[in-house]
């Protein structure tokens, strides 16, 4: 079986919810069978600068970071990290950017944005549907599982559409 | 929790398998100071009942209490980050000769690309320069599986070992298997003043057992499975350890590879061996040639990585330009720095030290950010605790300059006091600073003993800034919130123009504080 690698780049500033959303993903990825790697920025960097999170899935992952151009999919939270984000992108790799002021104005609680996103981006991977839901059981604390749920599956909604 | 506690498997991080890995070794006893890139070991420790686990003073502290733990009969971790081992080196150093009687463990992390530090020292050479071995994981799996290996190292060969760690893979997520604890066998705690007592004459006798327990080690690494030699094409081969390891993977899936998870002592037999069977060789590793220069003296013929490339992390996208043999093209990706956050009472207290055009002698924390542009108000920042002592050697060369030194509470309590007590002693007079915001901040908001809270939160007796400040001898001991703007200034102005030693708390608790 070949082994396909999939790689998606989360970006954004500190306090939006990058680590949260790649957090999310890589318990899905876990949950549907798939070896995961995901890397992080902790600390200083978190205080209002730059963050970035990457993860890779698939039978087998050796690196933790994606190379330049090495990304299927690009969740950027913030414009003005685009630019220097989308370097990751593949060549025909889903750039979900396009979305992030649909998203700003569909969700009246900007804490949900990343969920929504999360939403958008499920439909780009193959990831069963079951699988993130148990990931959000997983990441968020039981009261707030329904709120984001219902989120994600808007954001899901709106990229199948 | 307890739904998580029935999976099967975990996304973890390294940091988050070490501690699941050491708590399934039958941990009994943790110590640390929060540290970016190694926090989350003891956070995640924390969560296990039978894991006594403590924030601890500061490193050396938390060595020391570790490794006493370890010689009472408990299998023991002490875990940092790389500039904090600089602070238990002493403690290690001779470790290495009283060896251990419970597993110990030392866990250190360092930060190639300088995520979160003031350097990137190599830790590597600590375990050649104090003779313990050394392991290195390059991915949470495998940190989960080497710290229990660690124990049993620690055990059969009367060692502390060290698991050295990197910010890539400590911040790295993976998913792990979770297994069930198994509890240590006790050793019994005697009284062994030969090993435990470091008199010369007794210290002698260990430095012969430390030698002969190198050559045992130097054995064990030629033997053992984390030194493992995986078969690819003849025509390229690496020698490398830690996460360049995973990158070179993607890059060269045909290659031989011989991989050092336990890279000191070095395992010259199989490391000569696996040279023989390839045409070209490479050694790659990340920061110090710590590899590349031992390989050499071996007589064996590789390629290394130009010089240029000892300076930051590897990423992959290095990985090619790394192997070609080619100089590091030094490019910046203009990136958003951080800041402190807006509302941080830190903004206040530095407003009012930059408009009285002061002379900042700066320490580390959150409020080290006030160096940066525009606020431009904090002049140094060397290690934890030389806020204070750079204001008192400033003073010596530049005494008619407003010199004031600022330090935060969790950093003043860990290196801070001893320096307010030299000020004093040595008839110091000026202002120092402490930015009490009640936490440890900068690494996420850690207990320490000025916040009368433990690491489990429970309460405990609380450390009071002003009354240690006294009994260290400061003239005046000021407690004031730096958001009432006027009164702070004045203040400051007051206590900066007295021939007094005067220590004034800033103190408001930080706003990402949950309550």
């Amino acid at each position: 079986m070949k082994n396909q690698v999939h790689s998606v780049t989360f970006g954004g500033i500190g306090g939006q919810g990058v680590l949260k959303a790649s957090e999310i993903a890589g318990w899905a990825a876990m949950f549907d069978g798939y070896h995961v790697k995901k890397s992080e920025v902790h600390g200083m960097a978190q205080r209002g600068g730059s963050v970035e999170s990457h993860l890779r899935f698939g039978k087998k992952v050796y690196s933790p970071l994606i190379s330049a151009g090495g990304a299927d999919v690009l969740v950027c939270f913030h414009h003005e990290e685009h630019p220097r984000l989308r370097t990751f992108l593949k060549k025909g790799g889903a750039d979900l950017t396009e979305y992030l002021d649909r998203a700003e104005a569909a969700i009246d609680n900007p804490r949900y944005i990343n969920t929504f996103l999360v939403g958008l981006l499920s439909a780009k991977l193959p990831i069963r549907e079951a699988a993130w839901m148990k990931a959000i059981e997983a990441v968020f604390r039981a009261e707030f599982v329904p709120e984001n749920k219902r989120v994600f599956l808007e954001g899901r909604r709106m990229a199948q559409s | 929790m307890a739904k998580k506690k029935t999976l099967q498997k975990a996304l973890l991080s390294g940091n988050e398998a070490l501690a699941y890995g050491a708590y399934e070794a039958g941990l009994g006893v943790a110590c640390a100071y929060p540290g970016t890139p190694s926090t989350e070991i003891l956070e995640t420790l924390a969560r296990f009942p039978e894991v006594d686990a403590q924030w601890s003073v500061n490193e050396k502290v938390a060595f020391e209490v570790a490794l006493g733990a370890a010689v009472s009969g408990v299998r023991s971790l002490f875990a940092c980050k790389h500039v904090g081992l600089n602070v238990a080196m002493d403690p290690l150093m001779t470790s290495s000769y009283t060896g251990v009687n419970a597993g110990f463990v030392i866990i250190v992390a360092d930060d190639p690309g300088m995520h979160s530090s003031q350097n990137e020292q190599d830790t590597r050479w600590v375990a050649l320069y104090s003779k313990l071995p050394l392991l290195e994981p390059s991915c949470p799996a495998e940190a989960k599986a080497y710290v229990k290996e660690a124990f049993k190292i620690s055990e059969r060969f009367d060692t502390p070992v060290m698991v050295r760690m990197t910010t890539r893979v400590s911040h790295t997520k993976e998913d792990v298997a979770l297994q069930s604890r198994e509890e240590a066998t006790r050793p019994v705690f005697e009284r062994n003043i030969p090993k435990y007592v470091m008199v010369p004459g007794h210290a002698y006798q260990r430095h012969i057992f430390v030698e002969k327990r190198l050559g045992k080690l130097k054995a064990y690494a030629e033997r053992t499975k984390l030194n493992a030699i995986e078969r690819g094409t003849s025509k390229l081969g690496f020698i490398t350890s830690s996460v360049p390891y995973q990158y070179l993977k993607d890059e060269y899936p045909d290659g031989s590879y011989l991989k050092l998870g336990m890279s000191y002592p070095f395992c010259d037999d199989k490391i000569r061996e696996f040279a023989k069977t390839v045409k070209r060789l490479y050694v790659v590793e990340e920061l110090d040639p710590f590899l590349e220069e031992h390989i050499r003296s071996l007589g064996v013929k590789f390629t290394a990585k130009d010089p240029s490339f000892r300076i930051g992390e590897l990423t992959p996208d290095l990985i090619p330009e790394v192997v070609a043999g080619k100089v590091k093209r030094e490019k910046r990706v203009p990136k958003r720095k951080p800041r402190l956050c807006p509302g941080c009472a830190h903004w206040a207290s530095f407003a009012a030290l930059k408009k009285m055009d002061a002379y900042v002698a700066g320490d580390i924390g959150c409020y080290t950010l006030a160096c940066l542009p525009p606020t431009s108000a904090l002049h140094s920042c060397l290690c934890m605790g030389a806020g204070v002592t750079f204001h008192e050697g400033w003073r010596k060369g530049a005494p008619d300059r407003k010199i004031v030194g600022v330090v935060g509470d969790s950093t003043f309590v860990h290196s801070g006091i001893t320096g307010l007590i030299n000020a004093a002693y040595n008839k110091t007079k000026g202002v120092i600073m402490i930015l009490d915001n009640s936490t440890t901040a900068m690494t996420g908001g850690q207990q320490h003993p000025a916040t009368g809270l433990t690491i489990r939160n429970e309460p405990t007796k609380q450390l009071v800034l002003e009354d240690i400040c006294r009994a260290c001898g400061a003239d005046n001991v000021d407690v004031i919130d730096p958001m009432n703007v006027k009164e702070f200034e004045a203040l400051l102005r007051k206590r900066v123009s007295e021939d007094a030693l005067s220590v004034v708390i800033s103190r408001r608790p930080c706003r990402l504080l949950k309550r």
